[in-house]
């Protein structure tokens, strides 16, 4: 009604679905290295828990966003039929190449293929047939992320701000399920994050078009891949990684 | 990651025509393996029917395993143990501390599995899909398998067929298992058969004891006739 037509509302039911908890492409599974941390006791309570997240979301978590924006800004920019494969795929090296240890590579492929798996049902678009041809090991669930963004109208600060939720909200979900902690209390962190979120999803947006793929965001968190190679030795774990 | 249930007229061919029960049932396409769910509570005894399937099919049908026991790896070493499968043959599916959800909700970790074994194996028959002990509310996806086998036993109690749920009342097949227990138990087994029937109408329900019966003749032969029907 306020009828800016240059600058129209974001869409926002398609972010909260693909946001969701409940979009099934098997994130259910996954803790982010949190059944790790807990195991080595460096998360036992809300507080710890608020370390691992603000540190999650500053590391991994804004270079999934910065991926995830660009992708979704690479899938756009193609023909109207095709999406622009190269840069996508040029993604995806990136972010292989921001992603050292072996088991976070294969974690992160095998949760790009069933993203992308689930998206092809739900809502089917060139642009994730292009991509499921370009990739055929599957891509990086952030490259994933922003091609299903964008096929489902969603722009680079909405994929950005999907891939932030998805960087914390999984951990906190498997903290109340390992730890029994208050699901509340869990809550009143994520809310104490969400300037940050907002933040970070700002400052990966602002580069998912212009900047170079090997110039894109790169902070890492060696005590995360360190975790994840040990988790992936465990006999006996609950969470995928 | 290819979708597999998007093909509208494999689906419209395999559609079936009765409404409720059937409706939203996996077409089956035609290539590529028929998916059978065993699902049922805590120790009822899913893997050893699993190892007892694969005995008495292996020498005729190809076949594979997904598992999904909340210990990962537990089950499926079970299988390897036992020597019933080779290791490229069994998958173990983690499920996050939700079983229910990995074979209901969300089912993409389960159909990752199934592809990653349809890609990694020669041309494969059946794909059994094993959940994790849960409880009787837990079911399969029609999104992930095209039947579903539910195992109870005796030593729950006899009352189980009675308490219902969707795996007693919907499953394919309801499996009461341990028969041989009845009597230490004090489970009536014409009290579970007579509830089994009320709750599903005409649904079929095998009794099973595994130590009187380890190729579970029965379970068998109803697996072949659903690799026989069309697909």
């Amino acid at each position: 009604m306020s009828g800016n037509r240059s600058a129209p509302a974001a869409p926002t039911a398609a972010l909260l679905m693909l946001a969701d908890g409940r979009f099934p492409a098997g994130g259910h599974a996954h803790s982010g290295g949190l059944e790790a941390a807990v195991a080595a006791g460096r998360v036992v309570d809300t507080t710890t828990l608020e370390a691992f997240l603000r540190g999650r979301a500053a590391t991994s978590g804004a270079t999934a966003a910065a991926f995830a924006a660009a992708a979704c800004t690479a899938a756009g920019s193609g023909s109207a039929k095709t999406a622009d494969t190269g840069r996508t795929a040029e993604l995806d090296t990136e972010y292989e190449a921001r992603t050292p240890a072996p088991a976070l590579r294969a974690a992160s492929r095998k949760l790009g293929r069933q993203l992308l798996r689930a998206a092809r049902t739900i809502r089917p678009a060139p642009a994730l047939d292009a991509l499921a041809a370009a990739l055929p090991a599957g891509p990086h669930q952030p490259v994933a992320l922003g091609t299903v963004a964008h096929t489902l109208g969603l722009g680079p600060h909405a994929a950005a701000a999907a891939a932030l939720h998805d960087a914390v909200t999984g951990p906190a979900t498997a903290a109340v399920r390992l730890l029994g902690l208050d699901p509340f209390a869990v809550h009143a962190v994520l809310a104490r994050l969400a300037p940050e979120l907002d933040r970070l999803a700002d400052a990966a947006d602002a580069h998912a078009a212009g900047t170079p793929a090997h110039a894109l965001a790169a902070p890492a968190a060696p005590l995360l891949d360190i975790f994840a190679e040990h988790h992936a030795t465990w006999e006996v774990r609950l969470f995928a990684s | 990651m290819r979708p597999d249930h998007d093909d509208p007229e494999t689906q419209q061919a395999h559609s079936h025509p009765l409404p409720g029960r059937n409706a939203g049932r996996l077409a089956r396409i035609p290539g590529r393996p028929l998916r059978i769910g065993l699902g049922g509570p805590v120790g009822s005894g899913k893997t050893a029917l699993v190892a007892a399937l694969c005995r008495s099919l292996a020498g005729e049908v190809r076949l594979a395993v997904v598992t999904n026991d909340i210990y990962t790896t537990e089950d499926a070493d079970f299988l390897l143990r036992n020597g019933v499968l080779p290791t490229e043959r069994v998958r173990a599916v983690e499920t996050g501390c939700c079983p229910h959800t990995a074979i209901r909700d969300d089912i993409s970790a389960n159909l990752e599995a199934v592809e990653d074994l349809e890609h990694s194996l020669p041309p494969l028959d059946l794909v059994l899909i094993e959940s994790g002990g849960d409880n009787l509310t837990a079911t399969f996806s029609h999104g992930l398998v095209h039947h579903q086998i539910f195992v109870i036993d005796v030593s729950g109690g006899d009352k189980v067929p009675r308490k219902g749920g969707p795996g007693v009342t919907s499953s394919d097949l309801l499996v009461i298992n341990k028969t041989d227990l009845a009597g230490q138990v004090n489970a009536d087994l014409a009290v579970m058969a007579r509830d089994a029937e009320d709750k599903r109408g005409d649904l079929p329900v095998r009794f099973l004891s595994l130590v009187e019966d380890p190729q579970a003749h029965d379970i068998t032969a109803w697996v072949r006739e659903r690799l026989g029907e069309d697909g």
